[in-house]
């Protein structure tokens, strides 16, 4: 019985698309509306980014309990060994244990760029809002502002900040929140400037809520979900800023293990033929991006059908 | 300077003539009519007149753009200023232990270091206008010569690398819009998105790993071959792989964008009533849907160069490449102040007139566009 109408499913299928083909044109539908199995194809995305991810952090967090090998422990006997029992991925030019640090900087890295994505979107959200709520000359003045920033471009101001505070956490963290700011200040506005012609805005305004009420008990709460989309969104972009900064030598300080400083380091043990040194870092770190971004990408799309351009960073 | 950007205030509606566009004034978006268009576009007599528009809305931005590089500028003096790090230490370098405090001290007086920070921007600033941009500690050399030197090959990169994202881009956002829903698209969608999360100075190794170590085609960094001759083919072989790592860098956003902008251009009336006439889909796509898309990717384009910026520093990093971007990681390096201001000042000042020229080429060839900001 079930097979049956799965047949007739199928041949009914089968002439919508002879029927569409015979059309010119006919196979392609309007722009924004999803290709049949679309739902199918976003969930097989996310249970790939979630199986990639779930390890990983559980590796990430449950790892220093398992082993008393730290990021520090350097042993000159086992310089540069290929993948072993004791060592699943190796050790590095000073002996210690490629897994170990690899962990550890995917830990550092991902701390860093949740820092890094909640404090842009703070104060983006609390920028762009204000502005928004504000108008007229004020918002004009501002957004001529955040554009005139956003163009100066986003890792040379980092290479900048890093550059003249060396060598401390605060400086990386400053350096990517404060290039990222912009892009959340622009969505909350856009957001804000939308919202200020509801009713129920215009109702709170003629009931004599003051202009600070307005904002933070109506205005705020309505864009708290894009906020925290842009927290998410920010994230991978922040993990990738961060990396590139400690690859080019000017991120985090020594005494904290960075995926981008362990490639940076183990570039030159390639020509060696140690390819395992820079393949634990570097898959971690491809991985981790993937995961974060297929998740938040995923989150986008349910939140905002319509995918906005301005939210792919 | 965004343009896909419905919901921000801009003006809608296409100019027809004369009418100068500005009615926004505040924000320095170039807003497009590409939905919700009222009046049709008047094509014919617009062009002189959008010249002059043209030309007063680059005077608008100039006016706007020098004060700006003048705020950043002395942001970054303040910065400067702020910092703990003290350019008498690298001066002497360990011999600041030995030397005697009053030699450090006169030292310091003739660097300027004890004056407040205001003045010292205005010390820097009367040199700028006089064409002294200071020296250049990391490379001994004045700060012109270093960015005179390298610019060339920046300029080199920087421009085959766009040259072919944007063409890369093209063929593959049209090709996958063509045949939406489609395994190619489903291909160049899943393989944009993929490229999307991998680090650009990832890519530059693997390519390197891959072209270079294992199978030697191409040479793994520099310009030129270990005994300085070589000649512009060598140079070729040099810049593909570098070129190429950079424009893989930008394509996963250009391609997208192409996609998106020809999905909703073929969804528009005039594409329908091209369909109805019986039209080759070759035509309908190529002639009718393509145009009206190309010309907001434009903008996206001028949109794109700091990210573009982004790239160059860390594919110079990684090949070794002589440019202006490899010298600003080195300053970075050796806290080389008067460089690192240049530089970026540099590449703000790129970034704004590249945005000035890919919103006057879209002003000029796109009837539907208002001019503001």
């Amino acid at each position: 019985m079930a097979e049956a109408a799965q047949k007739t499913q199928k041949t009914t299928q089968k002439t919508t698309d002879a029927h569409d083909r015979w059309r010119p044109g006919g196979r392609r539908r309007p722009g924004g509306t999803a290709r049949p199995g679309a739902a199918v194809s976003a969930r097989v995305r996310v249970l790939t980014a979630l199986a990639l991810l779930v390890p990983l952090i559980a590796v990430i967090v449950v790892l220093p309990f398992f082993t008393d090998a730290a990021t520090t422990t350097v042993d000159y006997d086992a310089v540069r060994q290929a993948p072993s029992p004791g060592h699943p991925f190796g050790t590095d030019d000073s002996g210690r244990d490629v897994l170990v640090r690899a962990a550890a900087g995917a830990r550092v890295s991902l701390m860093v760029a949740l820092a890094c994505a909640l404090i842009a979107t703070v104060l983006g959200t609390l920028v762009g809002a204000a502005s928004g709520a504000a108008g007229g000359v004020v918002d004009s003045v501002v957004m001529r502002l955040v554009d005139g920033f956003n163009a100066v471009p986003h890792l040379l101001l980092g290479i900048l900040i890093v550059a003249l505070y060396r060598g401390s956490l605060i400086a990386v963290i400053a350096s990517v929140a404060l290039t990222h700011w912009t892009t959340v200040a622009r969505i909350v506005r856009a957001e804000v400037l939308s919202l200020r012609s509801r009713p129920y805005i215009d109702a709170a305004i003629s009931g004599g809520a003051s202009r600070l009420t307005v904002l933070t008990r109506h205005l705020l709460p309505a864009v708290a979900p894009q906020s925290a989309l842009a927290v998410v969104l920010l994230l991978p972009h922040a993990v990738w800023h961060e990396t590139a900064l400690s690859f080019l030598g000017l991120g985090l300080p020594p005494h904290l293990p960075s995926l981008g400083t362990m490639v940076a380091d183990s570039r030159d043990d390639v020509l060696l033929g140690a390819w395992w040194t820079i393949a634990a870092p570097a898959g971690v770190l491809i991985a981790v991006t993937l995961a974060v971004a297929g998740l938040s990408g995923w989150w986008r799309d349910r939140l905002v059908p319509r995918r906005r351009s301005e939210l792919a960073l | 300077m965004s343009t896909t950007d419905d919901t921000t205030g801009g003006t809608t509606g296409g100019t027809t003539g004369g009418t100068t566009g500005g009615t926004t004034g505040g924000t320095t978006t170039v807003a497009t009519a590409a939905d919700g268009t009222t009046a049709p576009p008047v094509r014919k007599d617009a062009s002189p007149s959008r010249l002059r528009l043209a030309v007063l809305m680059a005077a608008r931005r100039l006016a706007i753009a020098i004060p700006l590089l003048g705020v950043v500028s002395g942001l970054v003096f303040v910065l400067g200023a702020a910092s703990p790090f003290d350019p008498v230490h690298q001066y002497y370098g360990t011999r600041i232990f030995t030397a005697a405090e009053a030699d450090v001290a006169r030292t310091r007086a003739e660097l300027g270091l004890d004056d407040p920070v205001w003045q010292q921007y205005g010390h820097w600033l009367g040199g700028v206008f006089g064409g002294d941009w200071g020296t250049s500690r990391s490379f001994g050399q004045p700060v012109g010569e270093v960015i005179a030197e390298r610019l060339p090959w920046t300029m080199l990169l920087a421009g085959t690398g766009l040259t072919l994202a944007v063409v890369i881009a093209l063929s593959l956002g049209v090709w996958s819009a063509w045949r939406q829903g489609g395994w190619i698209d489903r291909f160049v969608v899943t393989l944009a998105h993929s490229l999307e999360g991998l680090p650009t100075f990832l890519l530059g190794l693997g390519a390197i790993a891959v072209f270079a170590v294992a199978l030697p085609l191409l040479p793994a960094g520099g310009v030129s071959d270990a005994s300085g001759e070589g000649g512009p083919l060598s140079t070729v072989q040099h810049l593909a792989l570098p070129a190429l790592v950079l424009a893989i860098s930008q394509l996963p956003w250009l391609i997208l964008t192409v996609r998106q902008q020809l999905l909703v251009g073929l969804g528009d009336d005039h594409v329908a009533a091209a369909r109805a006439r019986g039209l080759p889909e070759r035509t309908i796509v190529l002639r009718h849907g393509l145009p009206t898309a190309l010309l907001p990717f434009v903008t996206t384009v001028g949109t794109r160069l700091p990210e573009l910026v982004t790239g160059v520093v860390l594919v110079e990093e990684v090949f070794s490449w002589p440019g202006v971007a490899g010298a600003m990681v080195k300053a970075g390096l050796n806290v080389d102040f008067p460089l690192l201001v240049a530089l970026t000042l540099l590449a703000t000042a790129a970034v704004l007139i590249g945005n000035l020229c890919a919103d006057v080429a879209v002003l000029l060839i796109d009837p539907r566009v208002t001019a503001d900001g």
